[in-house]
């Protein structure tokens, strides 16, 4: 084994075994997501409300046994119908064009817009088999979903939270540690380059945040959370690196000023949890004031937060987040010039 | 045999504090050379900036014809450097802990296994370094600094905070190194530690070396007092004063009745024609007593 891979799975082990450190870089925002995406996406939605756009004859005539199902909400404007698609209020808009029956969802909740579709089939159907003169039919037309709901919205958010927390914690307490325990004096007295060092304590953070995003997206995409992931989410991956590196500096500034590991897990999270709030990781900036949004953009956090949105779930393609990526990057360089100005190999 | 470190006139200040203050000495191969003094005497600064840990103000280092700063690859390899017991990865086991080790210097894992066997860890090898005893974590921090066979083993203060009888055990380890013709540089603040172990000590306090030479020597040279102790009631101070003669010391404490005298074998002999030798205590000078007379004050480690 060379050192780079020796003291790779050297620190691999440590953090395994290290029950808090898998606490809180696993199941804790796993926790966060649960409460988030399970408990509070369901309230958004009332149970497979509809709305019913201008006269919808259709729906009337098969009133009776489809108001046990569906709560029918009527409005005559289709933008504001389909706005409320888009966010979630209703499940479909439905309107009637001669006799075709037109419905939008948003495939952000697709079972229940799949029930409601299937209702709906079964009202054509039956109406078609009553042998009415019209021949009826209906067509299925997803709005675009460019609010989401809550499981999409909170998955990149505490995705990026739980990256960056386990990436500056894992560097700051590593140094902190390392130095304290006298084990970076120890590998000085080793024929240890220093880049054999740095580049397995990298690709470690790297590898456990990787690891963090795949629990993270499967958890996620049980049915229970029903997360739906876009086409180009592969692409979060180097956004993920970028942001693993750039808190990973972070750490280390945290690191290279205190004296103790608890220290350096304080400073960590005082860094990364106000930043997680301003960045939009919990909550939706998109409702905060201007100058907050404005703010915001000062953080690492946000732009990662961005990249990871358009690519996991809103559909954008690979190259749009090329800024978000470049901006990451940006943070980390500058934030590591930092780290290197306070960097100590010992304690005195 | 010629030397294989070499300090020159060596200076580090910090500040108004002069740590280290003007020390030269040579070790030669396979000697176990000691470093003693009690805490802040300067030991430590000393050995880490022989190891290359730390950058003289002035002053050389010579380490088998290499400089150890700035940091020298070269040289780490044949050097082995033993800090403390808790300089360990967290969360491995003693075997990892000694197999990382290797892997840093290039070595095998069966080597790595094979000198954990000689300090005597086998049935530890899975056992989580933070486990470890005292005396066991010395041992496994010693043979992790071993593991690639180097010339020359610096050992800061092993045997600190041990319990008497893994002290001993540890001694035995290191008298083994010593023995398999490595050069051994060790710091302590235990005389008796010195005493036992090294070829050499130098004795250092304030960031100066006071005194150097073999244990014994410096001993001997100590126009020194040997204290023989007999039961209290057994001989009258008065009487005790008469056998010693002028110039020595009597004491009574309650318990025993002490003789310091300059000329043992005459008390020893006079005692003997009194039949008094039973349960007799006979303590000659001690490196103590050489750390006393060179700062004429008490030895505390």
């Amino acid at each position: 084994m060379t050192a780079f891979t020796s003291l790779s799975r050297a620190m691999l082990l440590g953090w395994f075994r290290d029950r808090s450190a898998l606490f809180f870089s696993i199941l804790f925002p796993l926790m966060f997501l649960v409460l988030f995406g399970g408990v509070f996406g369901d309230m958004g939605t009332s149970r497979l409300a509809v709305i019913q756009v201008g006269q919808v004859p259709l729906l009337e005539q098969g009133a009776a046994g489809l108001g046990e199902v569906l709560e029918i909400q009527k409005s005559d404007d289709p933008a504001a119908a389909r706005e409320k698609v888009k966010e979630g209020d209703v499940v479909a808009a439905i309107s009637q064009q001669g006799d075709t029956l037109q419905v939008s969802y948003s495939a952000a909740d697709q079972v229940r817009s799949g029930t409601v579709q299937g209702v709906l089939r079964q009202v054509v159907s039956q109406a078609n088999a009553a042998g009415v003169p019209q021949r009826f039919t209906m067509t299925a037309q997803q709005v675009e979903d460019d609010s989401l709901k809550a499981i999409q919205y909170v998955t990149p958010g505490l995705l990026s939270w739980a990256v960056a927390m386990g990436a500056a914690f894992g560097a700051a307490a590593t140094l902190v540690t390392w130095r304290e325990k006298r084990i970076l004096r120890r590998l000085r007295l080793a024929p240890v380059a220093l880049g054999s060092v740095v580049g397995a304590r990298v690709g470690v953070s790297v590898a456990i945040a990787l690891i963090q995003t795949a629990i993270f997206l499967v958890v996620a995409s049980l049915p229970f959370f029903g997360l739906q992931l876009s086409a180009y989410w592969w692409m979060s991956i180097p956004l993920i690196i970028a942001g693993t590196l750039t808190f990973m500096a972070i750490g280390l500034v945290a690191g290279g000023l205190a004296k103790s590991a608890e220290a350096a897990a304080g400073i960590s999270n005082l860094i990364v949890l106000p930043m997680a709030f301003l960045s939009g990781s919990f909550i939706p900036l998109d409702a905060a004031p201007g100058w907050l949004q404005t703010l915001s953009n000062v953080f690492p956090l946000k732009h990662l937060n961005q990249g990871l949105l358009d690519v996991m779930v809103r559909g954008q393609g690979p190259l749009s987040v090329l800024p978000e990526l470049g901006i990451v990057l940006a943070f980390g360089l500058a934030i590591s010039l930092i780290a290197m100005k306070v960097f100590r190999w010992d304690t005195v | 045999m010629g030397s294989t470190i070499i300090v020159n006139d060596l200076r580090k200040h910090y500040g108004q504090v002069r740590a280290v203050d003007g020390v030269s000495f040579s070790v030669e191969q396979g000697e176990f050379f000691g470093i003693l003094g009690p805490n802040g005497a300067g030991k430590t600064t000393t050995l880490e900036i022989v190891e290359g840990l730390r950058e003289a103000d002035s002053g050389t280092v010579e380490i088998l014809g290499m400089r150890p700063w700035p940091r020298n690859p070269k040289l780490l390899t044949r050097i082995g450097v033993q800090l403390q017991a808790t300089s360990f990865f967290e969360r491995l086991t003693a075997r990892e802990q000694i197999r990382t080790f290797a892997s840093l210097y290039g070595v095998a894992a069966k080597k790595a296994d094979e000198m954990l066997a000689q300090v005597g860890l086998e049935d530890k090898a899975d056992t989580p370094a933070e486990r470890l005893s005292g005396g066991q974590g010395q041992r496994l921090s010693i043979a992790c600094a071993l593991v690639h066979d180097p010339d020359i083993v610096f050992l800061d203060e092993p045997s600190a905070a041990l319990d008497p009888q893994a002290r001993r055990n540890l001694w035995d380890l290191l008298r083994q190194i010593n023995d398999n013709g490595r050069t051994v540089v060790l710091t302590t603040h235990y005389m008796d530690e010195a005493e036992s172990l090294c070829d050499r000590v130098a004795i250092m306090d304030d960031g100066r070396i006071l005194e150097l030479g073999p244990p014994a020597s410096l001993v001997r040279g100590l126009e020194s007092v040997t204290r023989i102790s007999l039961e209290t009631g057994t001989l009258s101070v008065e009487s005790a004063a008469e056998i010693a003669g002028p110039g020595a010391s009597v004491d009574d404490d309650g318990v025993s009745v002490t003789i310091g005298t300059d000329d043992p074998a005459r008390v020893l002999t006079a005692l003997a024609e009194r039949n008094l030798l039973t349960g007799i205590q006979v303590r000659g000078a001690t490196l103590e007593d050489v750390f006393l007379n060179l700062t004429g004050r008490e030895y505390r480690a």
